[in-house]
This record gives C-alpha cells, structure tokens and sequence, in this order.
C-alpha cells in the first residue's frame, strides 16, 4: 500500500458529507428516474396478485423460475457485506475502511429486496404469514419446523436484523458528526439517531470491541444464510441436479463472488458520482480484485466438482440433465454466457495489474460476473425442474413472461432508489474510520524511500 | 456522579488535551469526574485517561440462551400442537430443530450485543452538556463534571493547560 493522502478532518467531513449536506444536481433526476420504475414493479405485482400467477411464465412442472431465481441473486449479493466488513475488521485489514459501509449496505438492501420474491412468489403474500409465524391458534394450524421453507425465513430474518444493527452502530459516531453540522429538522433527526453521542474514550472502546465481536457473531450466520437458502433445494430428493450435499458451500462461496463484485460496482459508482479519489483508490480495487480471483477459483472448483459428480455417477437422468444444461439449445447459449462471463472473461483478466488498478475496467468485469452469477442460479434452478417429469412435452414448458422481466429490472431500481435515499441522509464512507486511519498511519523512511507505516494497538 | 455543572476546554492538540487531563488529575478532580472527548479514536492512554472498563461481553451470552430458548419453545411447541407426520420425519426431528435454534440463538446474541454496546457506552443520552461542535472537526475536548464551588478552579486548571475556549454548561 503506497498510496496515502493526508488530510485534517475538515477535510474528510466537507467531502465525505457532501451528498448530505447538499444535493449533487444528478441525484434528484436519477431518483425520480429509478421512483418511476420501482412504481412500475409495485403496478405490475398488483396486477400479479390481482390476476393470479397465471400471468407468469410458471407451469407445471417448473413452479420456481425467475422470482426464485433473483431471490438466491439477491441473497447471494448480500453476502458481501459481512464478508468483507467482518472478515476485514477481524484482520485489522487497513485497506477496509472505505469499503465496509457501502458493503453493509449492499447486504441490507439487497436482503430486503430478497425477502420480496418468495413473498411475490406465493401469490397470495398474505398468506405466507400463516407458514412461518405461530399465530393461528383458533385453527391449531402451526408452522411446519421441518421444512427448510420455514428454515429460510429465521435465516434471512436474523441475518437482515443483525447486519442493520451492525450497520446502526457503526453509523454512531458518523451520526454524531452529523449533528454537529446541521441544523432544524435535521439537527433533531440526527440528534436523536445518534443517541447523544459524545466520543468519549469509553465510546470510542466500546465502538472498537463492538466492531470485532459483531463481526465474530455475524460471521457464523452469513455462512449459515447460503446454506440453509441452498437446503432449499439440496435437501429435495426429487429434482435431479438439485440432491447435492456440495450445495452449501458451493452456495456460500458463489454468493461470496457475486457480492464482492457487487461491492465494486458499487464503489466505482461512489467514485465516480461523489469524487471520492481521495477515498476510494486503485488500491482497494487491486485489493478486491486478488480477492476475487481467489474467491473466483475456489468457486470455480465447486462448479466442477458439481458437475464431474454428475456425470461420473452414470445415472442416466443425471447425465441427461447435465447434457441439456450444457448442450441442447436455448440452455447451452445460457451455459457458455454464464462460464463466459462469471468467469472466463473476469478471472484472467484480473491477473494484471494493470486491469486490477483500472477502475472502469473493474466496474465492467463486476457487472459481468453478476450477470454470469443470475444465470448460473437460473440454470441450477429450472432446466432441473424441467426434467422433474419423465415426459418431454414439459421440458420446456417454462417461458419467463414480460411480467417476470420487470419484476427483475423493478429490483435492481429499488436497490438503487434505496442506495440513493440512504446516501441523502447518511455518509457512504465511515468518517470515523478514515479520521482514524489519519491518527494511525505514519511515514517512516526507509532508505531513500517514505513508506506509509500503520500503527496497531494490541488488544 | 453528583456533578450539576460540566466544564468544557478547547485544545486543538491532542498533547493540549493530555496536559489538560493531567492538570485536573493534579489539582485533585476525583477520575472518573472528567474526560476526553474527540471526533477520531486515539490510541488508549493517549491522554492518560482512565482506560474504561466494560462488561459487554457478557450481553451476547444472555441473549444466546434467550434466543436458544425461544427456538425450542417454537419448534417443539409448534409441532407438538400440530402433530401431523411430513415427510417421514419424526414429529420433533432434531436436525430441523437445530437450525431453527442456531438461527435465533444467533439472533439473540446480536441482539443483545447492540444493546450491551448501547448500555455500556452510557447511551442514549441526548443532553450533552458542555460541547463543541469543532470536536467533531479534530479539536480536543476535555470536559469536567462539578459542583458549582470547583467551577472556578476547573476553568482555571484548562486555561493553564492551553484552552482555546471554555464553556460551561
């Protein structure tokens, strides 16, 4: 790491607040734009529920297409938030501090856009209180603890709970700074929201143990999330392709991939729209990067291991879902785009430094993993349920319908608006954290050289 | 702390700070009466404040047997209710049991841990006393609490030590 910029707190709390405490003259326009189509996929679930599910492309046997399909998308984006802010925290890693709010962030939103799709998925929404809530005493019908359907649900909520707590504690003393610089309305919003925070040594203490022992907690459940969202389908002895015991940490690792490129997407957008060169820099995006070739390798393995199992155990409906997965058309253009672009295209380009340390570049190898990432959940998904039936007259018998389409897009937009909101009221980057960074970090020379020292306490 | 006043001193050093805090350790201020107060995270001791103790480690603990608790009382509870037999499974079938527990015993440490960091970093506590907003821009603040006869000696003890301003609340 030998790129460092000096800078006095001043400084960091007029840049850093700078979508809070005026409005860049893009954010206005771009919410109203995203407000629209988020209004859109609101219009087009009403006329689901009005309607039924008959006007989606769901038909027997493939009952789980694209809604299900973008929830484990969205799940999966999820798991870079405590990925990387826990794992980095833990290490003491230096190179964090500009990436964990925004990738806290990314799991909160994308988890509450998650939750959506298998509460849209059933149709009737309402009625999936009556699955996972013990309420309905005058009938004596209660949840069925056995079903992984009502795994999911204690998965995602405690995951969704506890990384907003996270996100809220964390947010203390940026919360506090903002206090310090409003006024009126907003001065008593953030007066209140930052619980009359004073950053006394006993605060600040308190803030540090947190980070670490919220990260040791939360660590243990973004593992256990993508496991149980993947027993949703590995623990179904009916489906070929979906029996897996791999499926867990396949899962788990897959998501890892999709989110930490979400991460950079996101932190180049921060870049770019907000100015922060200062903040986020070519360093963290090489830094990302090495991670995601790792990442990327290991999950790479998982896929192969998925697949060589499949065919090796020359079980005929085995071998014939992985001959259609792979080579009978539409699913084998599916197939080579997914390798193309969840791997083929990113992971060796990446190897260079030159790549690794060009944001644009990076920008554009994280949208394509992410696209590669959907369609790899796509074709676990339903080519498997096609085949759930000997007859061939339902093979392909799923069509995704315009509807399904913009439920799609209405999700990406509402992760968007929601980023966008959040970015008007709070900061993107941990003040506190880059401020503490400037107190720890030191030039030594060594030679002929400066070379940026950090400091670390022993605890 | 019976304290009705605080005192606040200004430095826009963190050395300014410590000799402030050692200034009120020599005239006599009982520890624990005053303290440091900055927008950034120092290193422990950098102004040879008292180093804080906390229990929060034993928030999660409690909040993992409430929420291990609360899972058994769900699983078995429910389908004991509702004994109908799925999926050949036994009607409280341990493994089911199990995630459901890990889940909300997760749940309940979390939970209880953000309230443990609350509770011991003495928040909410909305009325600040004497602040400054400039802490909040890298100056120092090293704030007293005392009964109105020591007001005097505490201003005079921060002035010493370099204040840029005092206030009192």
């Amino acid at each position: 790491m030998q790129q460092r910029r000096i800078l006095d707190e001043v400084t960091i709390n007029r840049e850093l607040l700078r979508g809070n405490l005026a409005t860049p003259k893009w954010w206005l326009p771009t919410v109203l734009g995203l407000l629209v189509v988020v209004l859109f996929g609101f219009t087009l679930m009403g006329i689901m529920f009005n309607r039924g599910l008959g006007v989606t492309g769901l038909n027997r046997p493939v009952y789980w297409g694209l809604f299900i399909t973008t929830f484990v998308f969205w799940v999966g984006i999820s798991h870079a938030g405590i990925m990387i802010s826990a794992i980095l925290r833990l290490t003491q890693a230096e190179w964090r501090r500009p990436v964990t709010r925004a990738a806290e962030l990314l799991t909160v939103f994308s988890l509450l856009t998650a939750l959506f799709f298998p509460l849209i998925h059933a149709g009737r929404p309402w009625r999936i209180f009556y699955w996972i809530t013990p309420f309905d005493f005058a009938r004596g019908i209660f949840p069925n603890a056995r079903s992984p359907l009502i795994w999911d649900p204690f998965a995602i909520g405690t995951y969704l709970t506890g990384s907003t707590l996270f996100l809220y504690v964390a947010l203390l003393p940026d919360l506090g700074v903002l206090r310090d610089r409003t006024t009126g309305w907003k001065h008593s919003f953030y007066t209140v929201t930052s619980l009359g925070w004073r950053g006394n040594p006993r605060q600040w203490r308190l803030q540090t143990v947190a980070g670490i022992l919220l990260s040791a907690l939360m660590l243990p459940i973004f593992v256990s999330v993508h496991s149980i969202v993947s027993w949703d389908f590995a623990v179904t002895p009916s489906v070929e392709g979906w029996h897996s015991t791999i499926f867990a940490p396949y899962f788990v690792i897959g998501a890892v991939h999709s989110g930490v490129s979400a991460v950079v997407t996101m932190m180049a957008l921060m870049r770019w729209l907000w100015g922060w060169d200062n903040y986020i820099r070519p360093e963290h995006f090489d830094a990302l990067a090495r991670l995601l070739i790792v990442v990327a390798l290991g999950w790479m393995g998982f896929t192969f291991a998925e697949l060589i199992f499949g065919v090796y155990s020359l079980e005929a409906p085995e071998r014939a879902l992985r001959e259609m997965q792979m080579f009978t058309w539409p699913w084998n253009l599916l197939f080579i785009t997914f390798f193309l672009t969840a791997f083929a295209i990113p992971v060796p380009l990446w190897f260079f430094k030159r790549v690794r340390n060009n944001i644009a570049l990076m920008f554009w190898t994280s949208i394509l993993v992410n696209i590669g990432m959907w369609l790899e959940r796509f074709l676990i998904i339903v080519p498997g349920l096609s085949r759930k039936q000997p007859f061939v007259f339902t093979w392909d018998s799923y069509q995704v319908s315009p509807l399904e389409w913009g439920l799609l897009l209405w999700s990406f937009a509402w992760v968007l608006m929601l980023m966008l909101l959040f970015s008007k009221f709070f900061p993107l980057i941990p003040l506190f954290e880059t401020k503490e960074s400037q107190v720890f970090t030191t030039d030594i020379k060594i030679g002929r050289v400066n070379v940026p020292a950090v400091i670390r306490e022993l605890d | 702390m019976a304290a009705s006043n605080s005192v606040l001193g200004l430095y826009d050093s963190p050395d300014a700070g410590a000799n402030a805090m050692d200034g009120l350790r020599s005239a006599g201020f009982a520890l624990g009466t005053f303290d440091v107060l900055t927008g950034t995270p120092y290193p422990e001791g950098a102004f040879g404040e008292h180093v804080p103790q906390h229990r929060l480690f034993r928030f999660p603990f409690f909040g993992a047997m409430v929420g291990i608790t609360l899972a058994i009382l769900f699983t078995a509870g429910t389908q004991l209710a509702y004994p109908v037999i799925t999926g050949g499974k036994p009607i409280l079938a341990v493994f089911a049991m199990l995630i459901i527990a890990y889940e909300l015993t997760m749940l309940g440490a979390v939970v209880a841990t953000v309230v443990g960091i609350i509770f011991e970093s003495r928040l909410p506590n909305l009325n600040l006393g004497a602040y400054d907003t400039r802490i909040t821009e890298g100056y120092i603040g090293v704030v007293v609490e005392c009964e109105d006869d020591r007001i005097e000696e505490a201003r005079g003890v921060l002035q010493t030590a370099g204040a840029l301003e005092i206030k009192t609340a």
